[in-house]
């Protein structure tokens, strides 16, 4: 009954971890300025997903709070974009418009991680 | 969005201290300006308030001076040392902590020291040590709690989660124990409070020596950093002061004496001197400079004082070219960390699935207590996992690499070229200004019988007066050096790749190649042998006629680098294919190329086919390096799979160059390859490092090896090992920095 029920937790648990990592987004921060503060602290970008339209330009401000080596450098892969970010002192990352779609910013290591939803405009 | 931000401008037009209240009342008088003060010695202003720079500018403006706002100077680098520092010591001493009580925990247990846990002083023994522990692991492990929870938060796992998980099943599952014991078997009454603690105490040393390794990977921007001069000594009315750097404007008079940083890049305008530039681009020897000539800010002045003009300041100038792009090239990655970025992106939910298995494979069949064999294999996997070490492998080593390669002044782009750079197989050198100095220079005046030598030089430099090709202006210089007057010529035409034409009072005078006599019915005799000769020797030939008749031919030379051999049968020895390509005689080409020690040239080929012959070169399969100096070959390095820009100097940023070589001297070349081989080597290295730990480490910690061998790591040495993966690979990174190219 016992190894029963616990099996099932496990697979459970194993959807749990499925769902919520690989299909299940944080809910994104809809942006309509241009300016958009990002805080970097305890292993999270603040906000990790943020919605904006295309074409409009934008400055992300990051601020690291987080004195550990690993979240010193933002790099957004698909836009060729590496940025040091000195601690305790805002770091802007300037992005010309960009294209709809998903652009991911990650830390050195890949723990770190953030998502620019860039949305089609309706004009 | 200036919310009490400090700006400072640099005001021009001040004379008196009238100037300076004009200027701050007109400040203050601005909203949002909270505080204003103006240096007249330094001819600048600081302000604090929340308004825009422009605001400030038109205010000035208005007061009837002239100001521009100084480009915001970086924080100096001993603040976030310091910042760093703490946290160093904060992560020894939470260590510390969690270790010293860790392996109290264990010494007492191991001679038998601790209660029972069913007694009831063991009771009350053990929910006390339950809750020392919590409070010990909060303070000394609080930041791998609230990272694992912000994370989750953010549909994110990180290494923090692996931690957080891995002690917090250990710690859960021993209070339960500790307070309920009936609750659980009798046989798998265990409590792991040691093993969470001494854990927590590994992760943070590890993170602390990763910390301080990673501190020694940047000290080649560290180095560039620490050259820029905080001072610089202003001649103004007269008058030589020192202002703060940033007071500095294009325009500016500097002096600079001996033994002394030059502040900012400039023209020498009065005296001469030596100065040392091998901080910034690898030159081992002092380059003279007089007036007219470049210097650059960071260089040191060796022998003479000299004044100079300030040209290029703050971001514009070549120090600060260089940090950027050695910084971006730093931080970018090369196509070889893709597969590992891919997986280390879902590296940590894979091995949270691997643990929640491992718990249920030994949970089903497992040997009794089967409970404790399932959380002891499940902690192990969670805290053997080193996500850290896989995505650590490539960026640390390209920065290492990168770093090092400025060092030998040599500026690579990016981690995509280094990476190129590593595999090439074939080096198409042009022969101008790479292999040869770019400074061609008359070697023969052979004229025919009835006209003299002056008389040659005379007319040749008169029609070359004029032109920019360097053919050309080496004889025009010759003829300057012999004080022989240039008499004027009209109806001049230029035929591309053969030579000129022009009129000379009532002379039709011919001057060019071979081709152009010929095409113009010009008998050459025996010139053509002394041509052949002059040609054997590595001179370019041309030849002047007068009215139809020849009379007589010049030779100019563009004299080798002086290493360009020794350069040659280097890149030969690592292996690879040296193609030498020119515009040049074939007879000439090959008298230079023999002259190296370089077998393949391709000859007379015109500038904008350079390109076409590296796209053939590489549908044979060849990845080919193109070296040139990246003005002319600007196609050809474009083409080519790594463009070297060679003898870049002062113009650091050549955007068709994927590879910048501050100095002249084509070894740059061949370090730049040694040095991208050892990168990759590294980083291969640590990729593979990294991949095998966690292959191996992963299964073993789950308990794969007991069903053969009864082996079962121990969730401490998990811990260790963890800890020792990322400092291992970030020390190995640290190797390439006592790498040496072989360059005699």
């Amino acid at each position: 009954m016992y190894l029963a029920l616990i099996n099932l937790l496990g697979m459970l648990l194993i959807a749990l971890i499925v769902w919520w990592f690989w299909f299940s987004k944080p809910r994104a921060q809809p942006v309509s300025a241009n300016l958009i503060e990002i805080l970097v602290k305890n292993g999270v970008y603040t906000p990790a997903r943020i919605e904006v339209s295309a074409g409009m330009p934008l400055t992300l401000r990051f601020l690291r709070q987080d004195p550990s080596p690993c979240a010193r450098t933002v790099t957004f892969d698909d836009l060729a974009i590496s940025q040091d970010l000195p601690l305790g002192k805002p770091q802007d990352v300037v992005l010309t418009p960009v294209r709809p779609g998903e652009y991911t910013f990650v830390c050195e290591m890949r723990m770190y991680k953030g998502t620019l939803v860039v949305k089609p405009s309706r004009v | 969005m200036n919310t009490g931000k400090v700006q400072r401008l640099s005001i021009k037009g001040m004379r008196c201290a009238g100037c300076v209240a004009a200027v701050e009342n007109a400040l203050r008088a601005l909203p949002g300006v909270t505080e204003a003060s103006v240096n007249l010695a330094e001819r600048s202003a600081q302000v604090t308030g929340a308004v825009t720079g422009e605001v400030l500018l038109e205010a000035i403006a208005r007061a009837g001076y002239e100001a521009v706002l100084q480009e915001e100077e970086e924080e100096p680098d001993d603040t976030q040392e310091c910042i760093e520092q703490g946290h160093y010591r904060k992560l020894l001493r939470q260590s510390g902590a969690a270790g010293a009580v860790g392996v109290i925990m264990f010494l007492l247990d191991l001679v038998g020291a601790m209660p029972g846990l069913t007694s009831a002083t063991g009771q009350v023994f053990w929910s006390v040590i339950s809750v020392v522990t919590l409070a010990v692991m909060l303070y000394a492990g609080g930041h791998f709690y609230r990272g694992a929870w912000k994370a989750l938060r953010a549909h994110n796992a990180t290494m923090d989660t692996l931690i957080a998980l891995g002690t917090g099943t250990a710690w859960g599952y021993s209070t339960v124990v500790a307070f309920m014991p009936a609750a659980v078997p009798e046989a798998a009454r265990h409590v792991y409070f040691e093993a969470a603690l001494i854990i927590i105490a590994l992760v943070n040393v590890g993170a602390a020596l990763e910390m301080r390794a990673r501190g020694k990977t940047s000290l080649a921007i560290k180095r560039l950093i620490g050259l820029r001069p905080r001072t610089a000594r202003v001649v103004r009315n007269g008058r030589e002061l020192d202002v703060a750097i940033r007071a500095v404007q294009s325009g500016d008079t500097l002096r600079v004496r001996p033994g002394e940083r030059i502040a900012v890049d400039g023209r020498l305008i009065e005296g001469h001197s030596n100065v040392d530039e091998s901080m910034l681009s690898g030159e081992p020897l002092p380059v003279e400079k007089q007036a007219g000539d470049e210097v650059v800010g960071g260089t040191i002045n060796l022998t003479g004082s000299f004044l100079y003009q300030a040209t290029r300041i703050g971001k514009a100038s070549v120090l600060a070219q260089i940090i950027e792009m050695v910084r971006r090239a730093q931080s970018s990655k090369p196509a070889i960390g893709r597969l590992v970025d891919k997986v280390a992106g879902i590296f940590v939910p894979v091995v949270l699935i691997i643990a929640v298995c491992t718990f249920l494979v030994w949970y089903d069949f497992g040997p009794q207590p089967r409970i404790s064999y399932a959380l002891a294999a499940t902690i192990t996997v969670l805290v053997i996992a080193c996500p850290c070490a896989l995505g650590l492998a490539t960026p640390i080593s390209i920065m290492v690499g990168v770093g090092k390669a400025a060092e030998y002044g040599i500026l690579i782009r990016n981690g995509g070229a280094l990476q190129r750079a590593g595999a090439l197989t074939t080096v198409v050198l042009d022969k101008t200004g790479t292999l040869t100095r770019g400074r061609p220079t008359v070697t023969a005046l052979l004229p025919c019988p009835g006209v003299t030598e002056q008389r040659l030089l005379q007319w040749t430099a008169s029609i070359e007066r004029g032109s920019e090709h360097p053919l050309a202006q080496a004889i025009v210089a010759a003829a300057e050096q012999r004080g022989i007057e240039l008499l004027a010529t009209h109806e001049f035409a230029a035929i591309p790749g053969h030579g000129v034409r022009a009129r000379l009072a009532d002379l039709a005078l011919l001057f060019g190649n071979e081709k152009l006599m010929n095409d113009n019915g010009v008998e050459l005799g025996k010139l053509t042998a002394q041509a052949g000769e002059l040609a054997h020797q590595g001179q370019t030939v041309m030849f002047l006629a007068c009215d139809g008749r020849a009379v007589g031919i010049v030779g100019v030379a563009d004299p080798l680098k002086d290493d360009s051999r020794a350069a040659v049968a280097r890149l030969k020895e690592i292996g690879l294919r040296v193609v030498m390509i020119t515009g040049d005689h074939r007879a000439t080409a090959e008298a230079v190329a023999g002259q190296v020690g370089i077998d393949e040239v391709l000859a007379e080929v015109l500038p904008q086919d350079k390109a076409d012959h590296v796209a053939q070169f590489q549908q044979g399969g060849a990845v080919v390096a193109m070296v040139g100096d990246g003005i002319n070959d600007a196609p050809a390095l474009a083409r080519a799979d790594v463009g070297f820009a060679i003898g870049a100097g002062t113009d650091v940023a050549m955007e068709s160059a994927d590879v910048t070589l501050m100095r002249s001297s084509l070894h740059g070349v061949a370090d730049a390859i040694a040095i991208s081989r050892a990168t990759l080597g590294n980083i291969k290295q640590n990729l593979f490092g990294a991949f095998i730990y966690n292959t191996l480490g992963i299964p073993v910690a789950a308990g794969i090896l007991y069903p053969l061998f009864g082996l079962l790591l121990n969730p401490v040495v998990a811990g260790a090992a963890m800890a020792l993966s990322s400092v291992t690979v970030v020390t190995n990174a640290n190797r390439l920095r006592h790498f040496q190219t072989g360059e005699d």
